[in-house]
Parts: C-alpha cells; structure tokens; sequence
C-alpha cells in the first residue's frame, strides 16, 4: 500500500470540508447501501432487530462510521498513531474481518458519487480511495 | 468447475433493461474508462499506443480514449441481450481478452467499479441500495463470463 502524497493529504482535506456538513447523511447511505448490497456484512449487526435501511440503529451507525472518518482526516499525517485504540477495537472487540473494510469504502465512494457528482472527480477519487485503504490498513494494524 | 447460472428476478430485469435504456453510452464510457486509467494507472498498460496519457487532464482529453470508452461499453449490450445466457455470450470476448489483449482479469473488477461511481454520480439518488445491488450482480456475472475462457 502506497504512503499519502501531499496532493493526496491536501485533496482528501479539501474534499472533506466540503462534504463533512452531510456526513450523517453520507455514513447512514454508506451502511445502509453495505447491508443491502453485501449481505454478508449483516452478519456483524445480528443483534439489531431492524436492519433496515432508515431503521434507527443503522442510521446511529453510519454517524459513527463518518466520525470515525473524520477522526482519521485530522490524524492523516499519522493514521497508525491517531487510530490505534480504534484498531484495538475492531481486532479485539469487534473482530470485523479487514475485508470488510474495502466493501463499506466502496459504499463510501459510490455514496459520494451520488451525492456529489461534481466534487468527486477522478483526481479527488483517486486519493480518497488511497485515503480510505489507508485508514483500513491502520485499523487492521492491531489484529495479528 | 460447475457452471452456476445466474437467476434474475422480474425486477432485476427491469432494473438493468432501465438503466441500459437511459444510459448516455458516449458520456458515461469515457468517463468510466477515463477514471479506471486515472485511479488505477496501472491499467493504462494496455493503452500504450493511444498517446498522451502523462496526467489526468491528458487522459480526459485523449480522443482515441474516449472512444475506445464507448467502444468498451457497448461491449455490456451483449450481456443486456442475453442476460439468462451471459457466460456463453461472451465466450469469443474472452478469449479476445484472454490470448490476444492479455488482460489481467481483475482488471475487470477495476473498471466496472468505476463504471458503477460514473452511473452513481449520473443517477444521483435514483442509484438507490437495490438499484446498485442488481447492477453489481450484472457486471459481476459480466466479469466471470470474461474470465472462463483464460487457461
């Protein structure tokens, strides 16, 4: 996995403070899109009774998803440093498998896609899905 | 292996006949090739003689791109026609792909999440989960009929 270049850092920052006012918005589509199109994520949520794409329990998720993200925007000169304790928790706690994590970035982009068909050019799209693998790969850090 | 047949129900159908029915094939297969060669540049391996790929703005700009976009998807109308018979449709594309093109198969994948982000940002919020859930389901089995003829 490629390091973040400056160009990369700079577009992802920029892109963000663009889109960060819908995050909400942003993160529940992602989880929600996710549990339709991957089913097989739904097995990590066998305990929320309503699966559902607007069911309370994925919207609240897809707001923690997006503050997670944007938690990494800030640290994303240090993503191994800035997300260690969240990479305790997804190896120790949640277990998700770090597939999982390429399926809910595609969700993201295709999110973006949608949302923001201008904004989301090939060049912010690049660095964005570099960004996002490099938020996986820092989350996967603590699993073996 | 066994052959898996992919079933389509009425509204999967109707869904990808919708989305092809409506699609601006000389906007979105530019645009769909175009972001392949810029978020993965590594697929630019293919296109050595169709000139100047140096950056984004090149790439954007390149005729013989744009049309071989185009080109490429038209190439999904086969699987559109013959959607309960896919993998034996593209049987000579495959092996066009396979011994002549020599294209990694999962370049494949590459290209179709792309295509899948340019019909994203074309349909906004109409590309709801289901809408994206049946065009994947599509150009997976696309990408699978492709690749049977390599050996």
């Amino acid at each position: 996995m490629t390091t973040l270049s400056v160009k990369d850092k700079d577009t992802v920052k920029a892109f963000w403070a663009q889109v960060s006012g819908k995050a909400e918005e942003i993160g529940t589509d992602a989880v929600a899109r996710m549990l339709v199109v991957y089913p097989q994520t739904k097995t990590y949520f066998s305990h929320w009774k309503d699966q559902s794409p607007n069911s309370p329990a994925v919207r609240k998720h897809g707001v923690t998803v997006m503050l997670g993200i944007g938690e990494a925007v800030a640290k994303i000169d240090d993503l191994k440093a800035g997300l260690a304790s969240l990479s305790e928790l997804h190896a120790f706690t949640l277990r998700v498998d770090p597939a999982n994590f390429k399926i809910l970035s595609h969700c993201i982009l295709v999110v973006m896609a949608t949302m923001f068909p201008n904004e989301f050019t090939p060049e912010v799209h690049v660095s964005l899905d570099k960004f996002l693998a490099s938020v996986a790969l820092a989350l996967s850090e603590k699993y073996r | 292996t066994r052959a898996v047949v992919v079933e389509w129900t009425v509204k999967e159908r109707s869904i990808i006949s919708s989305i092809f029915s409506n699609l601006d094939y000389e906007d979105v297969g530019p645009k769909a090739l175009c972001r392949c060669l810029i978020v993965y540049p590594w697929t630019q391996r293919h296109f050595s003689t169709f000139g100047n790929l140096y950056d984004a703005e090149a790439i954007k700009t390149n005729a013989n791109i744009a049309a071989h976009g185009i080109k490429v998807l038209h190439g999904l109308d086969l699987a559109v026609k013959n959607m309960d018979n896919i993998k034996e449709a593209y049987t000579k594309l495959s092996t066009l792909h396979s011994e002549k093109l020599h294209v990694d198969p999962d370049n494949f994948k590459l290209l179709v999440d792309c295509l899948t982000i340019v019909v994203a940002a074309k349909m906004g919020s109409d590309f709801k989960p289901d809408v994206q859930a049946t065009f994947q389901k599509f150009l997976a089995a696309v990408v699978s009929a492709l690749g049977k003829q390599y050996h």
